[in-house]
């Protein structure tokens, strides 16, 4: 019990920074390649959609992610849109390859939001273009699907265009990844090793597991110490079966926007 | 087994616990966060940076059209050499007056941006030039990655500070972090720095 108590100080003060870091948007969820929040698609449409993304990222590993939304709630498409991407984790995990395209029909906003790993292929200029061209005069006509099909299928076509190209790029962005023990902390622990060994030598010659169990300390350790918004702590199940999920890919607000 | 030799397990493995529970303690947490808040803020500064190395580009398009829009070229000019002279050295974010001074430059840049593009809305040749599209829509895109890049640099900030002054943290920066300092952070609303939207 007092040792419960003791673990529960710094689970309780990790739980309130995730707290306080967690955000006053709510998001849809993550459903499929295609969520469909705003109900513009039919079921053919979202079904040649998944199947044509699922292709792409069997291929590259690169997640494409098509999603209508019912509103923006109140932030821009912008704003919305990298911390969307950064909730889903869209990307695999260190290569940041995801793209999510955007559609707030209600706001009358579109928008393609690139991963870090992807700006290079899909830069600003690129998805500018392909908004201005591809999407918004069949947005302006009313046609969505039409729309999205045609944006998806630019979006892919200048995803795969130079695959080794983004590769190299996006290996250069590596993740920082958090952990490591200083010094303060490794003397800490040899000084403790050494006691528990000294212990060892003086006293007995080993125990039954049954002993060793009530003193000691199991659970987890480490207080996870990172302050990043990605959610990709699920590494990827990245086959395209009937469940889909993130990577892990982190955004940053590349890609590029418009509105009819 | 004998019951002291239990207890001598006891002992040594209640001490490898508190070993452990030191760690999650948060000993680790102010020189980790620090590092992120860097790592962030040198996000921010390339982002700054790469908008930086748009503007020659972006100005000459423009003066290629618009050679009226002298003044409002040259303050672009002016804020662009302004905000690139300040030399940015590690403890800018630890010194709250050099700090201010960068995010004044900046945000002065901003502006002068923001009507630049503002101007060019009325001629209509520059707006259909292909250089010129491209250019402004790499600039809007960098907008977007600055305000990105600024919030996540606010955030490993408050969270570092955060760290400095409550408990457990307080503990580590009394006595093994004595010389760390609180970082500084932007004041300057998001939305003032960026240029107006643009309508195609």
């Amino acid at each position: 019990m007092r040792r419960n108590r003791l673990l529960a100080i710094p689970m309780a003060f990790a739980l309130a920074l995730f707290a306080l870091a967690a955000h006053a948007l709510t998001f849809p969820q993550l459903t499929g390649r295609v969520v469909d929040e705003a109900g513009i698609l039919d079921a053919t449409i979202r079904q040649s959609l998944t199947e044509k993304l699922a292709a792409v990222e069997a291929k590259s590993g690169d997640q494409i992610v098509v999603v209508t939304l019912k509103s923006l709630q109140g932030t821009s498409i912008e704003d919305y849109g990298y911390q969307l991407g950064r909730a889903w984790g869209i990307g695999q995990k260190g290569v940041n390859n995801g793209t999510l395209l955007i559609v707030a029909p209600n706001e009358r906003k579109v928008r393609i939001e690139v991963g870090y790993g992807l700006e290079g292929a899909l830069t600003d200029a690129v998805t500018k273009l392909i908004i201005e061209n591809a999407i918004l005069p069949r947005f302006r006509a009313a046609d969505f699907p039409g729309g999205i099909v045609r944006g998806v299928d630019d979006i892919v076509q200048i995803a795969s265009g130079d695959a080794e190209e983004y590769k190299r790029r996006a290996a250069q962005r590596p993740e920082n990844v958090s952990g490591g023990i200083d010094a303060v902390t490794l003397i800490f622990v040899v000084i403790v090793v050494l006691v528990f060994l000294w212990h060892i030598r003086n006293g007995m010659h080993g125990g039954p597991p049954g002993a060793r169990r009530r003193g000691g300390y199991s659970g987890p350790v480490f207080i996870p110490s990172g302050g990043s918004w990605s959610s990709g702590s699920s590494s990827g199940s990245s086959d395209s079966g009937g469940g889909f999920s993130g990577g892990g890919g982190s955004f940053g607000g590349g890609g590029s926007s418009g509105s009819w | 087994m004998s019951f002291a030799a239990f207890r001598q397990l006891r002992v040594a493995l209640v001490i490898l616990g508190l070993g452990v529970l030191l760690s999650g303690c948060g000993v680790n947490n102010i020189p980790t966060f620090e590092e992120q808040a860097k790592a962030k803020w040198s996000d921010v500064n390339n982002q700054y940076q790469r908008r930086a190395d748009l503007i020659p580009n972006l100005v000459e398009t423009v003066r290629g059209y618009a050679k009226q829009e002298r003044e409002t070229l040259e303050a672009v000019v002016n804020a662009r050499a302004k905000a690139t002279s300040i030399q940015i050295t590690p403890d800018i974010v630890n010194d709250p007056a050099k700090f201010k001074q960068f995010q004044d430059a900046q945000a002065q840049l901003s502006g002068a941006l923001g009507r630049l593009i503002a101007v060019s809305e009325a001629y209509p040749d520059l707006k259909s030039n292909q250089n010129f599209l491209s250019l402004q829509s790499q600039l809007e895109g960098t907008e977007n990655r600055i305000a990105v890049s600024r919030r996540d640099y606010i955030e490993a900030v408050r969270v570092y500070n955060t760290e400095l002054r409550t408990f457990p943290g307080v503990l580590w920066a009394n006595t093994l972090y004595r010389s760390q300092k609180p970082m500084e952070t932007f004041t300057v609303s998001e939305e003032t720095r960026r240029p107006p939207a643009v309508k195609f």
